[in-house]
């Protein structure tokens, strides 16, 4: 399971900063919104069931976009590391 | 509940350090409709990708080309350069429009000819033109504007068979001043070659010289040159007058104008920077009206622009296949639009807007062909809304050559599409089928069969 680091914040409108290194981003809303729900600690499951009900998107795509947007957020830190890949 | 619509998630990074001009979105507004007609419709009907041409715009481009140039000058006339698009719909809106022939091989020609183009209103341009295509036009009185020295002794040759006087032209190139000179085609005026072909038909007593043609190169991006190379050819004719006390009918210009696409590498968009039709003709009528010529003996000017006629009229419409992101993580969208139908991506950055309605934010991506090949690269660096996989883009702009020069590789070519002016589409020409290319195959009798 994916887990944000806890000192990440994130606005409303998708600006967001990491105070560990004082980087900042801005996400889209979709983004704002798997953000959201990945510092609620949900599962993906969960996110993606979710997205099903409320946006016009189908399964395969919805994973694809999902792996590549995670993929991002470790590739910029904002993850906490999962214990077996220390 | 109505659901909303989905965006891929995106997250990028704040950068503060430096400040970039042309970092911002292109695009504002998504293209929804082609002339009011439903870009989605189109592909409905038509399928994807799909060429898509404004008769509209064909006819307001060259209604503001034609009064560029007969609000400068008193004898006009234009004719239409095939080799541009030879859509024969497209090729009639221009004859409409009074718009001559200007073919450049036998295909043209004949092709001219069936439309039902006057003999004597086809320009013959071009390097290749085979006696076959002499003697037939010869016959029909076209205008052979010659290329070199031995289609100048062949014209001669076959004029001398008896028949009909041939009508000539030369074609001469010149330093106007730009880089590269387009020294290959035609006659040189600085070193003289010129006057030598010029003295050869003045002398043979079996040709009709009656015009002088240059073409000054392509996508030019100096209007000044027109009026560097629209002077030599005057001081061609007056010269001519004073010898041998014969009146040149016409001067051709030829084309080259530069459309409204943005050249690779350029800094400012082609919209902001490109000479506009006044320039151009502002540059080529000063030069003919001050030149030594009689108010009443100024010799007919004529003009085969075709790119900047015809650019703007055509649309490429195509789908997403896929988004992903390179080894070093940039992102990349795939198209069903490779270089195969758009040759002009070669050196243009064209415009591509996304069909449908988008937020603001934006990724830097690379747009991709579909065809299995490296060089398939539709823009290396844009400035696009989030596609989802599926979705349509328009690519602007595509009217010029893409129609004429694509390739068939891979795949088949697309249907392409003319919107009237009461925005009913007409299929123009037919996408092709396997059957219609394997016609063509012939399979030797012991190649037949096989086991494997």
């Amino acid at each position: 399971m994916v887990k944000i680091k806890p000192n990440v914040a994130v606005s409303e409108s998708g600006f967001l900063f990491n105070p560990a290194n004082g980087e900042s981003y801005s996400l889209n809303p979709v983004g704002t919104r798997i953000f959201g729900f990945l510092k609620e600690g949900k599962s993906y499951e969960e996110i993606r069931d979710s997205f099903m009900r409320e946006y016009t998107v189908d399964h395969d795509s919805f994973e694809r976009d999902y792996d590549d947007f995670v993929n991002m957020l470790k590739q910029y830190n904002l993850t906490e590391r999962d214990e077996e890949e220390v | 509940m109505e659901k909303q619509r989905y965006e891929r998630p995106v997250i990028k990074k704040l950068e503060t350090n430096m400040p970039n001009k042309f970092g911002t979105q292109t695009e504002l507004a998504p293209k929804t409709h082609i002339d009011n007609v439903p870009v989605k419709k189109l592909i409905e009907e038509f399928g994807s990708p799909l060429f898509v041409v404004s008769e509209q715009t064909i006819r307001k481009t060259f209604a503001k080309a034609k009064k560029a140039f007969t609000t400068r000058y008193p004898k006009v006339q234009f004719a239409w350069s095939y080799k541009t698009n030879y859509q024969n719909a497209i090729c009639n809106v221009f004859h409409q429009e009074g718009s001559w022939a200007e073919v450049v091989s036998g295909f043209e020609y004949e092709k001219a000819l069936r439309n039902g183009v006057d003999g004597k209103k086809i320009i013959f341009n071009g390097p290749d033109k085979t006696v076959d295509d002499l003697k037939l036009a010869i016959e029909n009185d076209s205008l052979l504007h010659i290329d070199h020295l031995d289609e100048l002794y062949t014209i001669i040759e076959l004029a001398g068979n008896g028949g009909k006087k041939p009508k000539v032209a030369i074609r001469v190139n010149m330093d106007t001043g730009v880089y590269p000179m387009w020294d290959r085609f035609g006659f040189n005026y600085e070193n003289g070659q010129a006057w030598d072909a010029l003295n050869k038909i003045m002398r043979s007593n079996k040709l009709e010289l009656v015009g002088l043609h240059t073409h000054i190169g392509t996508f030019m991006l100096s209007a000044n040159a027109y009026s560097v190379a629209a002077y030599k050819l005057a001081e061609l004719a007056l010269g001519i007058q004073k010898k041998y006390s014969h009146e040149i009918k016409y001067i051709d210009m030829g084309g080259g104008f530069a459309s409204k696409n943005t050249l690779k590498g350029a800094y400012m968009p082609g919209t902001d920077t490109n000479p506009t039709f006044d320039d151009f003709a502002e540059a080529i009528t000063s030069a003919l009206i001050n030149s030594d010529f009689k108010p009443d003996k100024l010799p007919l000017l004529i003009l085969e622009t075709g790119r900047a006629l015809i650019d703007d009229a055509g649309y490429l419409l195509g789908t997403v296949i896929s988004n992903k992101r390179l080894a070093d993580g940039k992102r990349t969208t795939i198209l069903d639009i490779g270089v195969n139908l758009m040759f002009t991506s070669f050196w243009y950055d064209h415009k591509v807007t996304p069909a449908q309605p988008f937020s603001h934010y934006t990724e830097n991506t690379v747009l991709y062909g579909p065809l299995c090949m490296n060089i398939d690269v539709i823009r290396e660096n844009a400035n696009l809304p989030l596609l989802n996989k599926g979705e349509h883009v328009v690519v602007h702009s595509v009217g010029a050559y893409n129609m004429t020069q694509w390739m068939q590789f891979i795949t088949l070519r697309p249907n392409i599409v003319m919107i009237d002016e009461k925005a009913t589409p007409h299929l123009i020409r037919e996408k092709e089928t396997l059957d219609s290319l394997m016609s063509y195959e012939k399979v030797p009798e012991h190649l037949k069969k096989f086991d494997l």
